[in-house]
């Protein structure tokens, strides 16, 4: 009787068996997403924390105040009308001055060149701005806040362990007395680095910066965008739309596809051998790097572009057509404006690529210490993941939370672009 | 070429039991083209086609095809799918051109020119033979500017009150005025079906062609639309010659003054419509019309 019934009852009852089944198989393979994704936003979370974090204290510095008096004589300044009088003036010997009149105990040489070495090298450049701009300071008494060396600054940060042994450590102990004292008087005070977005590079931590190697970056990237997003797109209609299906167009096609994944350290070497050697660019300069990610960068866009070209739907091609479009008032009035956000898009991947490229660029030249802001595109430059790179392999402690801030300043300038990337974007959907 | 044959080759297994009926059917009346049964000739052609073959690749698509198609008539193009109407009319205005394994020999001319000579311009033909297409294909812009494209390319207006007035009469005669005139602006996707299709046809007749070819304008378009255009087409045909491929006989009843029956990329017959739904000469046409195969 049963077994009758089940007979009667099995489509709904073997429905009703398998289900279980099928829910529990569905919420496994929710949960598997849910838990890759879990995993990767913590490992996300590891990094960028970390980075950021490392990264704090390189926005931050430290300066010390010193009653510094601008003597002609120590000075070593003669004649105040001579043009060059206060570019050449020894403004290390004022410093030095000022140093011993804070702490006249100190006596024996070696005690005094560690007291020289609390301010940074920076210090001359910044009273010789002061007393350029303001000529009527000569032979008068200033309060100055000036530049801590990077292991002082280390110090005030707290990056010094000051229970290790002495011999062990880099700042000593009658250097943290004198560190102590000018603290107690608040003549110690921490102040936003402003050096970092101001100046170049430097082989001082305290004195080193992004902008040559974020203005590098600029231009190198607006000569790649200027050159491949026209000729990408030019390239991606003239394959869709007008190159006959042939042999040719279908070998193009397979080269292009395979340019996409070459290695971009073979740009790099491509980019000297033709560009440098052959029609004798400058080296290290933005426009040979430019021309370079563009090639790297063009393939990419191509493909991309011929992906938003193929996706605009044949009935707008057949409507232009109908109404007696050219083929090229065709392509310019309907297709491009409907396949412009893709090409955008995967103009703006490309970029993004080349933005953080660092290989082809070592191979042209661009991996210089470069202290110069470029003028120019012919300008000797570096690069933001240069910069990075070169920076990781300084020996200097400051610099290790130099790299990491420039890696922030690297991701913004990414995350900017991608932002700008989707703002075009909208603007050039809501049209249709 | 091979894409469309990958295509192709699913749409022909899903078919199969439909089309060992066709050629069951074709069996049985032993189909060997003899020759269009009807007379071909129009009393007063705007176009003439003679012996028109027309090969996808190494496929033929179109058998031998004559045709006249008369000023201010309506002709109607029937058939089951795949017998090749769509194909013809295509080639009216040379749309083939754009599908690169397409070649067609034989003659056509329109007012006694040949459109396949070499020194024909195909930009001037399309505004000459306009077309109105199967799915309602408004350009992403404005209704406004859907219909001032054809006119702005072809430099039909002086001015902006001329191209002003032939947008207003086109959208007029298209009989979508009253619906959109307070809406020019609006993108002509956000119309609806009907309403899209009627701008197709005031962008088609803005630019005041001598032939217009539809394509089956009223397959993606409820009855009450289907109405509404097929209205239009018996309006139209005072000022323009028009040539339509339908599948329902009763719009090729309704609209037509002459009907064309294709089979197998075969012209099969061709006569004034209500001789050819009253009384077919040929026993395709019959079995067709009567709903036996199609």
């Amino acid at each position: 009787m049963s077994s009758h019934q089940t007979e009667v009852l099995s489509t709904a009852e073997r429905v009703n068996r398998s289900l279980k089944r099928r829910y529990a198989a569905e919420r496994r393979f929710r949960f598997y997403g849910l838990a890759s994704i879990l995993v990767a936003l913590v490992f996300l979370v590891i990094l960028l924390g970390s980075i950021f974090f490392t990264a704090i204290p390189a926005f931050q510095k430290s300066y010390i105040g010193l009653n510094v008096t601008f003597d002609a004589e120590t000075l070593g300044i003669e004649n105040i009308e001579a043009s060059n009088a206060f570019l050449t003036a020894d403004y290390d010997a004022v410093i030095k001055a000022a140093l011993r009149q804070r702490f006249p105990d100190v006596s024996s040489r070696s005690e005094k060149r560690t007291l020289y070495s609390t301010i940074s090298v920076g210090g001359t450049y910044q009273l010789a701005d002061m007393l350029q701009a303001q000529p009527e300071l000569l032979n008068t008494t200033q309060f100055v806040w000036l530049t801590a060396d990077d292991e002082i600054d280390g110090y005030f940060k707290g990056k010094i362990d000051i229970s290790a042994p002495e011999s062990e450590r880099r700042i000593k102990d009658n250097q943290i007395a004198w560190l102590e004292s000018l603290k107690a008087n608040g003549e110690v005070k921490k102040g936003f680095n402003w050096t970092f977005l101001t100046a170049g590079d430097s082989r001082e931590p305290e004195l080193a910066g992004i902008r040559s190697a974020l203005t590098g970056s600029f231009l190198t990237l607006l000569i790649t965008l200027l050159l491949s997003f026209p000729l990408g797109v030019a390239a991606a209609i003239y394959l869709e739309e007008f190159a006959p299906k042939n042999r040719w167009t279908d070998l193009i096609e397979v080269n292009i596809n395979n340019l996409a994944a070459v290695p971009s350290i073979v740009f790099g070497l491509l980019g000297l051998a033709v560009f440098i050697n052959f029609f004798g660019l400058p080296r290290s300069a933005p426009i040979v790097g430019g021309l370079v990610l563009t090639l790297m960068t063009l393939p990419t866009v191509i493909i991309a572009s011929r992906a938003s070209i193929q996706s605009v739907p044949p009935s707008i091609r057949e409507a232009a057509l109908g109404v007696g479009a050219s083929a090229m008032q065709t392509v310019l009035h309907h297709v491009l404006p409907l396949a412009l956000p893709g090409m955008l898009t995967g103009t703006i991947i490309g970029m993004a690529r080349a933005l953080g490229e660092t290989a082809p660029l070592l191979m042209i030249g661009m991996v210089a210490f470069i202290v110069e802001t470029p003028q120019g595109i012919f300008d000797p430059s570096t690069a933001l993941p240069v910069q990075i790179y070169l920076w990781t392999d300084s020996p200097e402690r400051a610099f290790s939370e130099l790299t990491a801030a420039a890696i922030i300043v690297l991701l913004l300038f990414l995350v900017s672009m991608n932002l700008l990337a989707v703002l075009l974007r909208r603007k050039f959907e809501r049209r249709w | 070429m091979q894409k469309s044959v990958s295509i192709e080759q699913p749409v022909m297994d899903n078919m199969q039991p439909a089309k060992s009926i066709m050629v069951q059917s074709s069996k049985d009346t032993d189909f060997e083209f003899t020759g269009t049964v009807g007379n071909i000739a129009a009393a007063n052609p705007r176009m003439v086609t003679r012996n028109v073959d027309v090969f996808y690749g190494e496929k033929q698509a179109i058998f031998d095809v004559s045709l006249d198609i008369g000023t201010n008539e309506v002709i109607a193009m029937i058939g089951p799918s795949g017998c090749g109407k769509s194909t013809f009319i295509r080639c009216l205005n040379r749309m083939n051109d754009t599908i690169e394994s397409c070649k067609v020999s034989g003659e056509i001319r329109l007012d006694d020119k040949s459109i396949y000579r070499k020194k024909q311009d195909v930009v001037q033909l399309r505004a000459r033979v306009g077309m109105v297409f199967q799915k309602p294909n408004p350009f992403p812009k404005s209704v406004y500017d859907n219909v001032a494209y054809g006119v702005r390319i072809h430099g039909l207006a002086s001015n902006k009150m001329e191209l002003e007035e032939i947008v207003v009469s086109s959208l007029r005669r298209a009989g979508l005025w009253d619906e959109v005139k307070d809406r020019l602006d609006a993108p002509g996707t956000s119309l609806s079906g009907g309403q899209q299709q009627r701008l197709c046809i005031a962008r088609t007749i803005a630019v005041n062609p001598e032939v217009i070819l539809m394509d089956e304008p009223c397959s993606a378009l409820d009855p009450i639309a289907t109405a509404r255009i097929e209205e239009l087409i018996d309006e139209l045909r005072e000022n323009y010659t028009i040539a339509i491929v339908t599948h329902s006989m009763q719009q090729a009843a309704r609209v037509s003054q002459r009907t064309a029956y294709f089979h197998l990329g075969y012209l099969v017959e061709v006569g004034e419509t209500s001789q050819v739904f009253t009384n077919p000469a040929h026993k395709l046409t019959e079995d067709y019309i009567t709903g036996r195969f199609g």
